[in-house]
């Protein structure tokens, strides 16, 4: 995984509560067996509609998605963080993500601020009024900016410091968990003889 | 100070934990199917590792299986590729295998159960949000995305952070003809989709004791759609008469061990949860959603709600977006809806009783001449047992299609999808936009609510039914 520290790119404003993993990614698009490709199944549902924001070419190179509370809710498809990372999304900013969603965001390396809903609405505003307009992600930091001057909004977000550190250094979780592999065998020593096996 | 029942579950399976840190957890059972798992054993591949414990490991195929001809190859390729490659996968790595046309095929999450291999007191998890259900036994089950797919396949294990606790006390009993599934409805609707984020929930109170395995297992299945890490109830008698003698439940001196220790997993009388929620069962009714998210249900005997009966501004466009997209005008009574199809089936609703109970309302009665009455069992146990009773036979009867065992309509991956514009009363889990197709629509409803709608062609519940 690619190590995270800052990121700055266009703006989405995506004006929707409950944004479930079936809208990002409806299941008819989850058949590759690989993790490249899902861009064409982003959202694909509410592609359709011409005003939806990312058939307006403003946001064409989009890379920070702002979404309304209770983002990726639904199905633990990891198809949806890849499918919002193969369009070229970086960063989705809400002001509560699913517990399934959050996790997998971290694993895969997209970064989910979770801000304030009160910033949530002032990114909206602020993009309305700078339409393609640039939000820098600070994770050293754990800031949000966008714009300069009396009009800027710039807020703290919230992330684990666990997930944080992974993404500042870019590791690799199973690599992490295999230097413990002393600590499982223990364990693995004293579970009792009743518990189920498949084989 | 005492522990609740999640807090020692977790205990017992943590290997390693440092401060500022996440848990190091054991995983007792990981279960896998087709479409979650290629990228987690490639990954395996490219960095030359194994499966750490294939004998913990278990896989069989659900999401992409036509519930038709599944003798037969399947006709889309693209689905046929991601079965294969589990095949190849289960395969080249050692794990156990039930495919397509095997007789313990079937949805992942009805599977593990029926095999006895869902036990008390486990870690259980898989790539699949409904992962809950096997909370039903008093484990600790929950979905994990892909790339942790590849680290439990490749260490038994997972990081995670310790959720809060959450009890969900449910008193009084449920009044005749009102089930589990209308109790979770009116959960979800009570504490909206967000409700139980951070939190592993224990259902409690005389309601859920009263449940059946079958039921516990409908209530837990949900805990995903209200937020919840995960769902689990205290195992008692109920719990260990289910599992008795099923093929791989612990036998002779094993089961008296297995027993004794599940009878210590019970919350102590003086341990304190982080939040606590308390819902009377006696004034609960068939339940129904009449929006695109399981939180936006209703009692049957409702109308659809206006934009304006919210105070919240997220709610009202929610509502207003919702009910454009259900085709819905505010103020209709809910049992005037027109439904063009019914499902019978899934993780949530797709075991032996429930085929039962569909079957007990549908005896004598014919499905209304335009619906659709689709009735697929969980799995080919299921579907076996279903005819070894004569059930197929009642469903057929009625003018029901019966079928084999998968996913199904739950989730518009295989064949068995709403057209644009269809309107469905469907046991599963969710009503979120597309989930059953393509422009399709759903209302989420419980199994007797779901027979009953069959027979009369709108919203209804067994007591809107003439007698035969």
């Amino acid at each position: 995984m690619d190590a995270f520290t800052t990121h700055t790119g266009v703006g989405v404003p995506l004006r929707r509560s409950n944004v479930d993993t079936d809208q990002i990614i409806p299941a008819v698009y989850l058949k590759r067996v690989t993790r490249t490709g899902f861009e064409d199944g982003l959202f694909a549902a509410w592609r359709n509609d011409p005003d939806f924001v990312l058939n307006d070419p403003t946001y064409a190179t989009g890379s920070v998605l702002v979404a309304g509370p209770d983002f990726g809710t639904g199905s633990s498809r990891e198809h949806a963080v890849w499918a919002l990372q193969n369009h070229g999304f970086r960063v989705v900013i809400s002001s509560r993500f699913a517990d399934i969603f959050r996790g997998n965001s971290g694993k895969a390396g997209l970064l989910a601020a979770q801000v304030d809903e009160k910033v949530v609405q002032r990114l909206w505003d602020w993009l309305d009024d700078n339409p393609g307009g640039e939000i820098t992600v600070d994770l050293e930091s754990r800031t949000v900016r966008a714009g300069y001057g009396e009009d800027a909004v710039e807020d703290s977000f919230d992330i684990d410091d666990y997930t944080r550190w992974r993404l500042l250094q870019g590791l690799d979780d199973i690599g992490i968990t295999l230097g413990h592999d002393d600590a499982i065998t223990d364990f693995e020593a004293t579970r009792p003889s009743w518990k189920p096996v498949t084989l | 100070m005492g522990k609740t029942l999640s807090e020692k579950v977790w205990d017992e399976h943590v290997v390693r934990s440092a401060a500022g840190e996440p848990d190091l957890l054991f995983i007792d059972l990981h279960l896998i199917h087709e479409v979650t798992s290629p990228q987690a054993f490639d990954g395996l591949r490219l960095a030359n590792r194994t499966v750490r414990r294939p004998d913990l490991t278990l896989a069989t195929e659900d999401h992409n299986v036509p519930t038709v001809d599944w003798d037969k190859p399947i006709a889309d390729p693209v689905s046929r590729t991601q079965v294969e490659t589990l095949r190849k996968n289960a395969a080249d790595f050692g794990v156990r295998l039930h495919p397509l046309g095997d007789v313990e095929q079937g949805i992942v999450h009805v599977v593990g159960p029926q095999l006895g291999l869902t036990q008390p007191g486990m870690t259980i998890v898989c790539g699949d949000s409904h992962t809950s259900t096997h909370g039903a036994f008093g484990a600790i089950a929950f979905g994990i995305g892909t790339s942790e797919v590849e680290h439990v396949l490749a260490t038994q294990t997972l990081t995670q952070a310790r959720p809060k606790t959450m009890a969900v006390t449910v008193n009084g009993s449920l009044p005749e003809g009102v089930t589990a599934k209308d109790l979770v409805l009116t959960l979800i609707t009570h504490t909206g989709t967000g409700g139980g984020q951070g939190y592993i929930v224990e259902y409690r109170g005389q309601a859920i004791e009263e449940l059946s395995m079958e039921g516990r297992m409908t209530v837990c299945n949900m805990s995903i759609e209200w937020g919840a890490k995960a769902g689990l109830i205290a195992p008692d008698q109920t719990t260990f008469d289910y599992i008795e003698g099923k093929p791989e439940a612990p036998k002779g001196a094993d089961w008296d061990a297995a027993v004794a220790h599940w009878k210590t997993l019970r919350t102590d009388d003086d341990a304190v949860f982080d939040r606590e929620i308390e819902l009377d069962a006696s004034t609960m009714s068939p339940f129904v959603t009449w929006g695109t998210n399981p939180g936006q249900g209703a009692p049957l005997g409702a109308s659809v709600p206006s934009p304006d009966d919210f105070d919240e501004p997220n709610d009202k466009v929610a509502t207003e977006k919702a009910l454009q997209y259900m085709g819905l005008e505010a103020g209709t009574p809910l049992r005037e809806v027109k439904v063009d199809t019914v499902f019978v089936g899934s993780c949530t609703n797709g075991r032996i009783e429930d085929l039962r109970l569909a079957a007990s309302i549908l005896e004598g009665r014919r499905v209304a001449a335009d619906t659709r009455l689709l009735v697929v069992p969980g799995s080919v146990r299921v579907r076996l047992q279903a005819e070894a009773e004569g059930l197929d036979q009642v469903f057929l009867a009625a003018g029901a299609e019966w079928r084999g065992a998968g996913c199904s309509m739950c989730l518009g991956m295989n064949p068995d999808q709403l057209a644009p514009g269809e309107r469905s009363a469907s046991t599963s889990n969710r009503n979120f936009e597309g989930r059953q197709g393509k422009g399709g629509r759903t209302h989420l409803v419980s199994v007797p609510v779901a027979a009953a709608t069959a027979v009369r062609g709108t919203l209804s519940s067994p007591a809107d039914l003439q007698e035969v």
